[in-house]
């Protein structure tokens, strides 16, 4: 499904012949995976022609870098060539001298306008503005009486009447200058591109109203017919702007790219959920990550830090990294992973995950999940600290409460095991193979987190690269991926703790109040670091 | 039952998020953080591009205290009452299909400058951007390119009229599974054979299994459920569907089982006075299956055989949402209900996220066929090429504009013929 570019990127990277410089040849094995990639993320094809022309230019012939390999060049530079063609100019709101500021909000049926509307009036609302919310939609039944419920869920003012659209955006800016407004805006019913008629409706309402600002919104998921929707509707009517929604589900969103690439306008805003609060600024570096299927991690985290228990999370985080593991912990840590959502989705997202583990997170049901949780819970305290006290009248017992078998205690228990011992060596910095999971690349000598994630030092190579240029909030990202990878490289997670788990020692002295968590849970003592 | 990998991967998450979540700061929303964060970048841009400097303005003091309303009665106009005139009577005569596709298709001229020609790179180059274009996506366009390439060496096929043919013809056996089966069988008294009628292009032939599956039998009330992620079109698909089923004379009730939208049963409600069907609503924000539940007692209290649920759009990806609509569809299956179709709304401007969305959603609620909407646009939906494909679910209806009588069953030579252009 989502095969990371970074997965690709490892199948040609034994192919690529290190030279010095980067040969025609490697180039075009690379921009052939990048190609496909671009092209599953929905870019569009011509865009996408474009794109990998450009990227070939940047790097013919550049001297090869050290800490990557050929692959993760490329992969650098097309990152890097993607936030530029994302971002680059930024749009600098304005607002008018003779109020209001009019901004006029168009694209296909559902996309995402009348929310959109609202969550424009909400944000400007927030920065102490005072818009006004027009409901020139009177095409779609209800329409209007949806704006006027987000209006109210805003604290915003909407105003409509059934006469037309022209003559309501018309009524619609006279009522913003008697109120005294500063912001109009503008929700009109959504129009196919091809249609003449209704296109020439909407720029109807634009020379009447004359926005200072068009907004084309359009959702994230759309495929390549974003190109010929982006330009009909830049044609009419000479957008400033795009609005992206819709972007917290999965598509990877090459539309933006397709759509701004034509527009040649900024991306606006970014719309993230259907309450009137997901709603900020376009970041292009996030949405970079996100077309070449390296998963939006800074959302990711932001959706962690929403639903999961910061403290509880960096408190077990920190017990792994010091060799603690106990099915109690196990279990915390279950309770903590449930709160995200879809395993299977968000293990997706993760960078460096291997593709080998991404495909047993797709297939991972989320009730698999529930089970482990069902035998954990059956067992006392005591078993759940030393799991080696459980004979077989404790197995029986444990499968029964938990609806399971006796030979499915028998694995977890197994199995805990391992994982203690990963664990441990893990802290203590190197082990020895562990049994079953040989097949993990790089799996062999587990050390460090690259070891883990299965990826190997490359894939964090790869990372620091990407995070050492990506925007100001990668600053603390891209010195964790920093340390991350010279922590591959010592083989120890203590170099990830130092860089940027700096708030997993702080629970240690918290703990006494806070932690439901048994003292008894620890069978070992920890492991000094 | 767990593997080894489970706890791996766990693990693993709980790693990554815990140490990254305190490395990295949050933005904050609003326009503070962010500017001075866009400042900090511009440096960072290559001298080519002129670079900006932070640009939300920072909120200017708000303007002098707006005069206020008259009661909010003088200023608001209701505009939710654009009444339309409720349009009873038959269902209207509407072009077929491939002329309403027709119209809208952009020329291939690659296609075009194949016939005639010799199979050389450049026509397997506009093959594939034609398949690409139309959202059919890459693993898809190489299998049938790839089958393709191997008839040409086999030389099963000439040149390059006969390969545009046996694009189409592969498309067209692809989108119906149901008469190569048929063909397969061999049986002269099964269903229809594809060689039926003259050539590739034929659509003469219904396909079987396509229609929308009704068990007419005392006592049960069919029920047909509307499922998708948000903004495809699934109110106004229920519209048009409750508009054809009333035609063909059967009793219908909707149900309003969308409680989260912002006046959605309200637009529900509009269609259901527009074709003349009953509606079942609840409270909003109350509970879906409830809507449900009470649709299918008053239907069988009614004596009506159907009911059309409409539901919430939901991404795929939020688990909550996801167990809420297998709980709608459990509760909708209680006697006398029973799920005789969950038909997932898929916009036809979706890229490779519609094969996600019909995965997650026919593992979730095991979807029994597609509409695809919005097809009088210029998106091709190729991506039900690959739903097929992958998961052997059908296109049943097409959706071609947002009236009524918008809605055709699903030809698969009509709609393969607009795709290639």
């Amino acid at each position: 499904m989502f095969d990371a570019l970074s997965d690709r990127l490892e199948r040609i990277a034994g192919r690529l012949r290190s030279r010095g410089r980067l040969s025609d040849a490697d180039l075009d094995d690379a921009l052939r995976e990048i190609r496909v990639a671009l092209l599953d993320a929905d870019v569009e094809i011509g865009v996408v022609r474009t794109f990998v022309e450009g990227i070939r230019a940047r790097c013919a012939g550049e001297v090869l870098s050290k800490s990557l390999t050929p692959g993760q060049q490329v992969v650098k530079a097309v990152h890097e060539a993607l936030v530029e063609a994302l971002g680059g100019e930024t749009l600098k709101l304005t607002y008018a001298s003779r109020p209001p500021t009019v901004v006029l909000l168009a694209g296909l049926q559902g996309s995402g306008k009348t929310t959109t509307a609202a969550k424009l009036a909400r944000w400007w609302k927030q920065q102490g503005r005072n818009p006004l919310l027009v409901g020139a939609d009177l095409q779609r039944p209800a329409a209007v009486e949806q704006l006027r419920v987000l209006g109210r869920q805003a604290g915003v003012t909407v105003f409509s009447e059934p006469t037309d659209p022209v003559a309501v955006a018309l009524a619609g800016l006279e009522e913003a200058r008697r109120l005294g407004r500063d912001i109009c805006i503008v929700d009109t019913a959504g129009r196919l591109a091809i249609d003449r008629e209704l296109m020439e409706e909407v720029r109807r309402i634009s020379a009447a109203v004359q926005p200072h600002y068009t907004l084309l919104v359009i959702d994230a998921m759309t495929g390549q017919d974003a190109v010929a929707t982006a330009r009909a509707f830049h044609d009419a009517l000479e957008l400033d702007g795009l609005v992206v929604t819709k972007l917290d589900g999965d598509a990877r969103g090459g539309a933006a790219l397709s759509a701004k690439g034509v527009v040649g306008r900024p991306i606006v805003f970014a719309s993230t959920g259907e309450k009137l609060g997901d709603f900020d600024l376009f970041h292009p570096d996030r949405m970079a990550d996100r077309i070449l299927g390296m998963g939006d991690v800074l959302s990711l985290i932001e959706q962690a830090e929403r639903t999961m228990d910061k403290e509880a999370v960096a408190r077990s985080a920190g017990r792994i990294m010091e060799g603690r593991f106990t099915l109690e912990d196990f279990l915390e840590q279950l309770q903590q992973v449930k709160k995200l959502g879809s395993f299977g989705g968000i293990m997706k997202l993760l960078p460096g995950v291997s593709k080998d583990l991404r495909q047993v997170a797709d297939r991972i049901d989320d009730r698999e999940l529930a089970r482990v949780e069902a035998v954990i819970r059956s067992m006392t305290p005591a078993e759940r600290a030393d799991p080696s006290v459980i004979d077989a009248s404790r197995r029986l017992r444990i499968a029964r409460g938990s609806g399971t078998s006796t030979a499915d205690v028998s694995q977890l228990v197994k199995q805990h095991r391992e994982m203690q011992k990963l664990v441990k060596g893990m802290a203590g910095g190197g082990v020895p193979a562990v049994p079953g999971l040989g097949s993990v690349p790089g799996g062999r000598g587990l050390g460090g987190l690259g070891g883990l994630l299965g990826g190997g030092r490359q894939q964090l190579a790869a990372l620091r690269a990407l995070g050492a240029q990506s925007s100001d909030e990668g600053g603390g990202l891209a010195a964790l991926l920093g340390s991350a990878s010279s922590a591959a490289g010592a083989g120890s997670l203590d170099a990830v703790a130092v860089g940027g788990a700096a708030g997993t020692s702080r629970p240690k002295g918290q703990r006494a109040g806070k932690s439901k968590k048994k003292k008894g849970g620890r069978v070992t003592p920890p492991k000094g670091r | 039952m767990v593997a080894l990998w489970v706890v791996l991967a766990v693990l693993a998450l709980v790693v990554v998020v815990g140490s990254l979540s305190y490395a990295v700061r949050p933005r904050r929303r609003g326009g503070g953080t962010a500017a001075k964060a866009r400042t900090r970048t511009a440096p960072r841009r290559p001298p080519s591009s002129p670079s900006r400097t932070a640009t939300i303005a920072p909120p200017g003091p708000a303007p002098a205290a707006p005069e206020e309303p008259s009661g909010s009665g003088g200023a608001l106009r209701s505009g939710a009452g654009a009444e339309e005139a409720v349009r009873l009577g038959t269902v209207a005569e509407t072009p077929p299909l491939r002329e309403r596709l027709g119209r809208t298709r952009g020329v291939f001229a690659g296609l075009r400058s194949l016939r005639g020609k010799a199979v050389d790179p450049g026509a397997w180059d506009a093959l594939e951007e034609a398949l690409i274009r139309a959202d059919v996506g890459v693993a898809t366009t190489d299998a049938l390119l790839e089958d393709l390439r191997r008839r040409v060496r086999d030389r099963e096929i000439g040149g390059g009229d006969e390969l545009v043919d046996a694009l189409r013809g592969d498309l067209v056996d692809l989108l119906s599974p149901e008469r190569r089966r048929d063909a397969a069988r061999g049986d002269g008294a099964g269903g229809p054979s594809p060689s039926d009628a003259s050539g590739p292009l034929a659509d003469s032939v219904a396909p079987v299994g396509r229609g929308l599956r009704f068990d007419d039998e005392a006592g049960v009330v069919n029920v047909w459920l509307f499922v998708g992620v948000n903004g495809v079109g699934k109110t106004t698909t229920v519209g048009k569907v409750a508009r054809q089923q009333i035609a063909a004379g059967r009793s219908v009730l909707l149900a309003a089982g969308d409680t989260f939208r912002a006046a959605a049963a309200e637009q529900l409600d509009m269609w259901a006075r527009r074709v003349g069907a009953e509606i079942v609503r609840g409270a909003p924000g109350g509970d879906p299956s409830a809507v449900v539940f009470d649709a299918v007692q008053r239907a069988a209290a009614r004596g009506s055989s159907l009911v059309l649920a409409d539901t919430a759009g939901r991404l795929h990806t939020k688990v909550n949402l996801v167990e809420e609509l297998k709980k709608v569809r459990r509760v909708a299956e209680r006697p006398p209900g029973r799920v005789t179709e969950v038909l997932l709304v898929l916009d036809a401007t979706t890229g490779q996220n519609g094969l996600v969305q019909a995965r997650q959603f026919t593992d979730a609620v095991s979807v029994t066929g597609v509409v695809l909407t919005k097809l009088d646009g210029t998106a091709k939906g190729g991506i039900v090429v690959a739903i097929q494909r992958e998961l052997g679910v059908p296109v049943k209806l097409i959706g071609l504009g947002e009236g009524p009588d918008d809605l055709v069953p699903f030809e698969p030579a009509a709609f393969v013929a607009a795709l290639l252009g």
